[in-house]
């Protein structure tokens, strides 16, 4: 409560709310454009975080996040094109429903699940994340180590379309994670005998790359092209919102629980959160058969879903220093530059700040009320931005953050390098959060084993040897053995019901 | 091993070049629109370039910033923090060391470059700068977890000597990393071979604390202004500081001396430091301003709330410190094995 209390005076500055209005601006602007994902988003907004107080900085990347997953259901309803992978779930629906002369009752709907969800996911943090925390005081390097093999796992196994592609994504990943001096035994490794690489590869560059470097290339490569814009002025019927938000009031609230719940994996985010949400949602539907035609009920779900998904995916960030997804991957990241160790002890050192974490991540829930409001209304003027003017300045934004990280010209090599990497595993089909949670949490992987080994003198058993640790191994063998018996089973199915095996790999855009 | 040493020690070469190069681009750059440099009367007419070695955000960063901002508004000059980090802080170490000696190029100096010297990565001793000032020391010291079965230093150092080799473990940084070395000299100094304790490599201070509260290692050696927080909570037990004097948040707590009767202390430090060859005239106003900035409610306010110690010596005094740090540090790594 006293440190609520000491969260809320951090937050309610006049500096810091202008912080978060201008990163909700921000937001809602970037996700609104079909490639500029929450990730991206984030991407560009860590070096201006450089120069804020941690408090702002947070609360900036907590707002841009939440209003970005919102926005990107604008141009999923109105150009069939998702503005975020988390709302590609269900942008065919809302397109529909647009159709139908009901799109902006759509995306009203979304607004109204998205800041349900996102409330109920900010609570979920907020008392979670404390409890999870002081439990997780006790544990040490066998359960960190079983952590960081879950979070690998799901990214590739789980999380990706084709986990082959996944797990080649993550190798990259785990390669990167490897250059510089090693921690234990003080080698290079893979620094070719350069300085540059003694240090390894910073991870920001690489982000940087990843995500926008390499969406510019393909907006030059392959201009987006969706459904027309309908050009028809359509109302908004708040008391048909309103109603079809309570009839569907259960899909809300298991859309926002799922959410939270995939988003408190490791390795697992609002992308997946949202996909998962709407199979649900179908499968428990008393009207399956509406789904695809312009029917809501998929969409409350998935919305309230994937921004209950953007919350909750800080805590095993925080608690365990082990990213959801790759926007809390960065935001690990940021934590470091701001010299906060994410980990069970910032509670205990920092815990004012994490609180107003969670007071920036409910400020910005509300303020999505009426920034979505006018954004709904500005919808079209926000899609019309031409793209050979907005593409130029996020490059020219991506190289001046790259350099800034350490004042180099290595980050914007890096930076370069790995957009082109990334552009090209991206036409071929291969996830990139793979590879961006590979070397954050191969590093941690890593490291907890060598300590564990030193510390056990090389006894293998430690791993299984405490309840816990043997709990979480066997979760993750559990995780492993997943596709192969999903293999077995589609074996089995696959003359029966060829449909079904399709369905079952849909998730397919969601790991972009 | 020799093999993998000798092209580290090539690649610092290599680079010890770029970086020079490098620092001359930023004394360069600093220089322009400055038109010839003029006497020393009119110093600062320009923005003055602070090198810090390390990332920003880190301890030393900050740390840095906060000064230049209290000493900016003493000279009213800007004073630009720029860090070049890389090369375990050789880089930024070296990109001031050889910048221009002309008042517009300070920096920072850690303890960690000591290590380096003696490593042999790197001829940056003492000599290699003019002094400014020592800002702040921070000593280590010996914590263990909460429930520990150890409530003081001799008991623990007497159940490491009896015990076999690898009962116990300790953390604090990575191998040969400056809290690596204040136990191992802890242990050589009290007669005991280093190698019966078995050093488990991290991050830093912080995660070294995280895992001692845990239980998963026995011993770390942060300092107690690291420790501070979960001492507090009672997640952490400290034994003893490595300090001259105790630290005064925690009075309770004694030096290795009162605790053990072994003369051991080991401390990290930052210093403010310039190019060698600085002319007497501009190294006493940078003193000056300096020693404002240190004084300044700003600064004080910061050392405070991060739990920084603040700790003066002048030039000469800090000169004296850092070539003795040279030679002791050096000691310990050979008497440790980890040079």
């Amino acid at each position: 409560m006293e440190n609520l209390l000491a969260a809320i005076d951090l937050v309610f500055r006049l500096d810091i709310l202008l912080v978060i209005l201008g990163a909700c601006v921000f937001g809602i602007f970037a996700g609104a454009i079909p490639g500029i994902s929450a990730t991206v988003a984030v991407a560009l907004l860590v070096p201006i975080t450089f120069f804020m107080e941690p408090v702002a900085a947070l609360a900036a990347i907590a707002t841009a996040v939440a209003m970005a997953i919102f926005a990107g259901d604008l141009p999923g309803a109105l150009l069939r094109i998702p503005g975020t992978p988390a709302s590609a779930a269900y942008a065919e629906e809302a397109h529909e429903m647009t159709r139908k002369g009901q799109g902006a009752n759509a995306l009203t709907i979304a607004l109204f699940c998205s800041v349900l969800g996102g409330v109920v996911g900010t609570l979920a943090l907020s008392f979670s994340a404390p409890l999870l925390a002081e439990f997780s005081l006790e544990f040490q390097y066998y359960e960190y180590f079983w952590l960081a093999c879950i979070g690998l796992s799901t990214a590739a196994l789980v999380s990706a379309t084709n986990p082959v592609k996944g797990l080649v994504s993550l190798s990259i990943g785990l390669l990167l994670a490897m250059v510089g001096l090693d921690l234990i035994s003080g080698a290079p490794r893979f620094t070719f005998g350069t300085f540059e690489l003694m240090e390894g590869i910073h991870f920001i560059p690489v982000m940087i790359g990843v995500f926008a470097v390499a969406e510019v290339m393909r907006n030059l490569i392959h201009p987006p092209r969706g459904a027309e814009a309908d050009t028809r002025e359509q109302p908004v019927d708040y008391r048909a919102v309103g109603r079809t938000v309570w009839r569907y009031r259960n899909n809300v609230a298991r859309g926002s629980l799922i959410g939270t719940l995939v988003g408190a994996l490791p390795g697992a985010g609002s992308d997946i959160a949202s996909w998962v949400s709407f199979g649900v949602a179908k499968r428990f539907s008393r009207t399956p058969e509406k789904f695809g035609t312009g029917h809501p009920e998929g969409i409350v779900a998935a919305s309230a879903s994937n921004n209950a998904a953007t919350c909750s995916t800080w805590i095993p960030s925080i608690v365990f220093g082990i990213p959801g997804d790759s926007v809390t991957a960065i935001v690990i990241g940021v934590l470091f530059l701001k010299g906060l160790e994410p980990g069970p002890t910032v509670f205990v050192e920092n815990a004012p700040l994490v609180y107003s974490i969670f007071v920036a991540f409910l400020i910005a829930n509300l303020f999505l009320i009426p920034v979505g409001y006018v954004a709904i209304k500005l919808a079209k003027q926000l899609l019309r931005v031409p793209r050979d003017v907005l593409m130029p300045i996020i490059l020219v934004f991506t190289m001046v953050g790259a350099y800034a990280i350490n004042n180099s010209m290595m980050g914007i090599a890096t930076a370069l390098a790995a957009g082109i990497l990334s552009f090209f595993m991206q036409e071929n089909d291969y996830p990139v959060a793979p590879l961006i949670l590979g070397m954050v949490i191969g590093v941690l992987l890593e490291e907890n084993f060598m300590q564990a080994m030193i510390a056990q003198r090389g006894d293998l058993t430690a791993f299984f040897g405490r309840p816990i640790a043997a709990v979480l191994g066997t979760v993750t063998i559990l995780i492993w053995l997943a596709p192969i018996a999903a293999y077995i089973a589609r074996r089995r199915k696959a003359p029966a019901d060829p449909k079904e095996a399709r369905a079952g790999s849909g998730a397919g855009p969601s790991a972009r | 091993m020799s093999k993998s040493k000798s092209t580290l020690v090539s690649a610092v070469r290599r680079t010890v070049v770029g970086a020079g190069l490098l620092a001359s681009a930023i004394g360069l750059s600093s220089g322009l629109g400055a038109g010839p440099a003029l006497a020393d009367d009119d110093w600062p007419n320009r923005p003055i370039t602070m090198i810090v070695p390390w990332g920003a955000g880190g301890g030393t960063d900050t740390v840095a910033r906060t000064l230049a901002a209290a000493m900016e508004q003493n000279l009213g000059q800007p004073v630009n923090v720029v860090n070049r980090t890389g090369g375990s802080g050789l880089i930024g170490h070296n990109a001031m060391a050889s910048a221009k000696p002309d008042g517009y190029t300070i920096g920072t100096i850690n303890v960690d470059l000591s290590q380096l010297v003696c490593k042999g990565l790197t001829d940056l001793s003492a000599d290699k700068f003019t002094h400014i000032a020592l800002l702040n020391a921070e000593a280590a010291a010996v914590s263990v977890g909460g429930e520990s079965e150890f409530d003081s230093l001799e008991a623990a150092l007497d159940a490491i000597r009896n015990e076999p080799a690898g009962t116990y473990t300790a953390s604090g940084t990575g191998t040969g990393g400056i809290y690596h070395l204040a136990w191992a000299g802890l242990l050589v100094e009290a007669g005991i071979d280093p190698a019966k304790v078995a050093w488990v490599p991290s991050q830093g201070g912080g995660p070294s604390l995280k895992d001692v509260a845990a239980g998963a290692v026995t011993f770390v050696t942060p300092p107690l202004s690291t420790a501070l927080p979960l001492v507090k909570a009672g997640k952490v037990k400290p034994l003893a500081t490595m300090g001259a004097e105790r630290f005064e948040k925690l009075p309770d707590v004694p030096t290795v001396k009162e605790a053990v009767g072994v003369d051991w202390t080991s401390q990290t430090w930052r210093m403010i430091g310039a190019p060698a060859g600085l002319s007497d005239d501009l190294r006493d106003k940078l003193v000056e301003a300096v020693r404002a900035a240190y004084d300044s409610e700003t600064f004080t306010d910061f050392m405070n709330e991060r739990g920084f110690s603040k700790t003066w010596m002048g030039p000469e005094e800090a000169r004296a410190f850092h070539a003795s740090e040279d030679t002791a540090i050096c000691e310990v790594m050979k008497a440790a094995g980890l040079q």
